[in-house]
């Protein structure tokens, strides 16, 4: 059987457009050494290192991990590479748990970053290869339709994303990291704002950012330990399916329906909904909200959007979801998973301070990648799992 | 720990370039053959686990497709290293280890023919100190090659010897690319390509995949009558800079054999994954390895280099040793970083 892992220690960079102050290596640096110094830790407590970020030409270097190596004292050490798609940061902080989990290691250091303005996103993600139609659409381009088709089903309301966009906006004044800030940010502003890729409008769409998240996870000798609360994880969970094939609901993905599920049994939840106290869950475009509230079963099938509407997601509802502001207002693709994986262990350790929900217990982190296909979550609690 | 074993591998025949099959093609036979071999039905195997890079497929996400091969359907559990798939079988027995799972695929592939495999290695290094320099991988051993040449440690015959004999093992392996008899005489008469590096000290470039089921001992007695064990599985890393390392050392190595659990009992053969060949000795010296261990039945990195499954190859050459009854214990390596940056050492018994 597993052993107990738990978080004890979280740091995040400040997030920006262009972090045009450091490099790579500092990025990762001041992510690294928030979490160690929140842990109360040095370098050399550490066992192993795992790290992750999206593809590589993201930034135009090749397994960066081998020059970074040093910059997160990984040398003579353990360390290790995830890339699963836009849930990678997620996936990470999984597999740096499950070194824990395993026995093999004590305590574990993992940063999931990105650079973005090192490279060009669009770019990277537009490349002609031979055979295969290009899409040269970014990632908007892809959702879109599928976003068209959750209205479709669901009969939800049109300015269901507008609710969304406007309840992270708002959320994410209270976040001292996050990226996009508009303190005058209303309804009108971004009902009126730009059309990019029909239904999805530039205030419902995330920024492109640089930074870097990271995590020190420890057994259970080290959470009992620790001066600060541990978020002790309940259980962790992945999922793939294709990106296409006939039949496929793209809309509803089964991967993300069949994780979550396991991931409830494998923590010993029966009511989502009312067992789970906040949720940070990855939301790039605004209807991907209530797309999630159902594919995460916290909402029947076409009813999702009632939990927008009803107010049940904000900050004062019954389960709020993406109290950081969420990748609609800080969106370094690497690191955004782990920053929900992150965002929910700080609540449950009632560390986050102007978002923070009153009495948070259990939390869940959330993210998903490629095209609606890979999912990776995680339930943090403020005790270990009975 | 849970014991695991080796239950099934297979490999892609390796080709200078793979001009008709696309990844996914390559890894379906061989995913299968796995598969059907270990005995498992696909549903129940419980993790997968893929290693490869964008930098050679020129596109990103591109282990993404390779989800096809799989069949990953309904949905499966699933994770993908940006690294050699030898990281990618460290991550599934860290899985199997944590009690979530029983048994895991793994597989990794490349097709090193879509670009220029050198240059495209210079995109490793530092991309703010090094980078910029345009050291290629070649030249970068050849860096190496000159300080263990002028430490005294080894020979350019040394090296010779080591190029000849791998391509020779290679003649009993039906997948390698590059197999024959050479004379270390003629070999030494040609000329450098990047001195003091000759072509025969170099690997070839090799489009490739591979493909390994594993389980823990309770699924593996139950499926196989000889299951290979993973003994030790550890890895670890150098510094990046190569004006910081001693290139002549593999202290990453060393580590891992220690950790790994080496010197434990004797060792019949060993598969170093050493692209070039002074590499091998390097690697020799870094295990502790005595003479009469058996270097490469299979001809190693030298007969054959899959970048991103190079490393997985030499643990499933190693796992076929000794299900073929040729060894009972055996060392198996795989690395990945200029100069050997990065190790795994994985020791197996029969």
């Amino acid at each position: 059987m597993a052993e107990h892992a738990a978080v004890i220690g979280i740091g995040q960079t400040d997030f920006d457009a262009k972090r045009v102050d450091v490099s790579q290596v500092g990025l990762i640096r001041e992510a690294a050494e928030r979490a160690l110094a929140d842990a109360e830790l040095d370098w050399k407590d550490i066992d192993a290192v795992v790290i992750g970020k999206a593809p590589d030409m993201f930034e135009g270097v090749m397994m960066p991990e081998l020059f970074l190596a040093e910059a997160l004292g990984g040398v003579g050490k353990p360390m290790l590479r995830v890339h699963t798609a836009g849930s990678v940061g997620g996936s990470t902080a999984i597999v740096a748990a499950s070194l824990v989990q395993s026995g093999v290691h004590e305590r574990v250091l993992t940063v999931a970053y990105e650079k973005q303005s090192e490279s060009n996103a669009m770019w990277a993600l537009s490349i002609k290869m031979p055979f295969t139609p290009t899409m040269v659409a970014g990632a908007g381009g892809f959702f879109a339709p599928l976003i068209r088709g959750y209205m479709e089903r669901s009969g939800a309301p049109e300015d269901t994303g507008i609710r969304v966009a406007l309840k992270d906006r708002l959320n994410a004044l209270k976040n001292p990291v996050a990226h996009l800030k508009l303190p005058d940010v209303t309804f009108e502003m971004i009902q009126n704002s730009p059309m990019l890729w029909d239904p999805i409008r530039y205030l419902e769409t995330c920024p492109s950012s640089d930074g870097a998240c990271a995590l020190v996870i420890g057994n259970e000798k080290h959470g009992r330990a620790a001066s600060r609360p541990a978020a002790w994880i309940h259980a962790t969970n992945m999922k793939t399916e294709p990106t296409m094939f006939a039949g496929r609901d793209q809309v509803m993905p089964k991967a993300g329906l069949e994780c979550s599920e396991e991931l409830y049994k494998k923590a010993g939840i029966t009511d989502p909904r009312k067992e789970i106290d906040c949720a940070e869950i990855y939301v790039p475009f605004s209807w991907f909200e209530p797309m999630w509230m159902e594919n995460l079963h916290f909402a029947p099938i076409n009813e999702g959007w009632k939990m927008t509407y009803e107010g049940a997601t904000a900050l004062d509802g019954d389960l709020p979801v993406n109290m950081s502001g969420g990748v609609l207002s800080t969106n370094a693709i690497g690191a955004s998973g782990m920053v929900r994986f992150a965002e929910a262990a700080m609540q449950v350790r009632g560390q986050a301070g102007d978002h923070q929900i009153d009495g948070a217990r259990k939390a869940l982190g959330h993210a998903y990648g490629g095209g609606s296909q890979y999912f990776s979550m995680w339930i943090v609690a403020d005790q270990p799992l009975q | 720990m849970r014991d695991v074993a080796v239950l099934s591998y297979a490999q892609t025949p390796y080709v200078r370039t793979e001009r008709v099959r696309n990844e996914v093609e390559m890894l379906m036979p061989i995913i299968d053959e796995v598969v059907k071999k270990a005995g498992i039905p696909r549903q129940e195997i419980g993790f997968t686990c893929s290693g490869s890079t964008d930098y050679l497929a020129g596109q990103s996400f591109s282990f993404v497709m390779a989800v096809d091969a799989v069949g990953a359907w309904p949905p499966i559990m699933e994770s993908h290293v940006e690294m050699d798939g030898a990281w990618a079988l460290y991550e599934a027995w860290i899985k199997i280890q944590c009690g979530e799972v029983d048994s895991a695929l793994i597989f990794s592939f490349g097709r090193s023919s879509m670009g220029e495999t050198a240059e495209t290695m210079t995109l490793q290094t530092d991309p703010y100190t090094m980078a910029p320099l345009g050291p290629d991988s070649i030249s970068m051993a050849a860096l190496q090659a000159r300080c263990g040449l002028d430490a005294g440690l080894f020979s350019e015959r040394d090296m010779a010897e080591v190029a000849a004999r791998n391509r020779r093992n290679a003649l009993t392996n039906p997948e390698a690319q590059l197999a024959g008899e050479f004379d270390v005489e003629a070999l030494l008469a040609a000329p450098y390509r990047v001195s003091p590096l000759r072509d025969h000290d170099c690997p070839p470039i090799t489009d490739g995949a591979a493909a390994m089921v594993i389980a823990a001992a309770d699924v593996a007695r139950d499926v196989s009558d000889k299951p290979v064990w993973i003994r030790g599985i550890d890895h670890r890393l150098d510094c990046h800079q190569l004006g910081s390392r001693d290139l002549t050392k593999s202290p990453s190595t060393r580590l891992a054999g220690e950790h790994a659990g080496v010197s434990s009992g004797k060792i019949d053969i060993a598969e170093l994954h050493a692209p070039f060949s002074h590499q091998e000795i390097i690697l020799k010296n870094a295990l502790g390895l005595d003479d009469d261990v058996r270097i490469n039945p299979s001809g190693g990195a030298l007969a054959a280099n899959p970048i991103m499954s190079a490393g997985l190859a030499r643990i499933g050459e190693a796992s076929r040793q000794i299900s073929g009854g040729a060894a009972s214990r055996a060392v198996a390596h795989a690395t990945s970083g200029p100069c050997l940056q990065q190790n795994l050492v994985c020791v197996l018994e029969g």
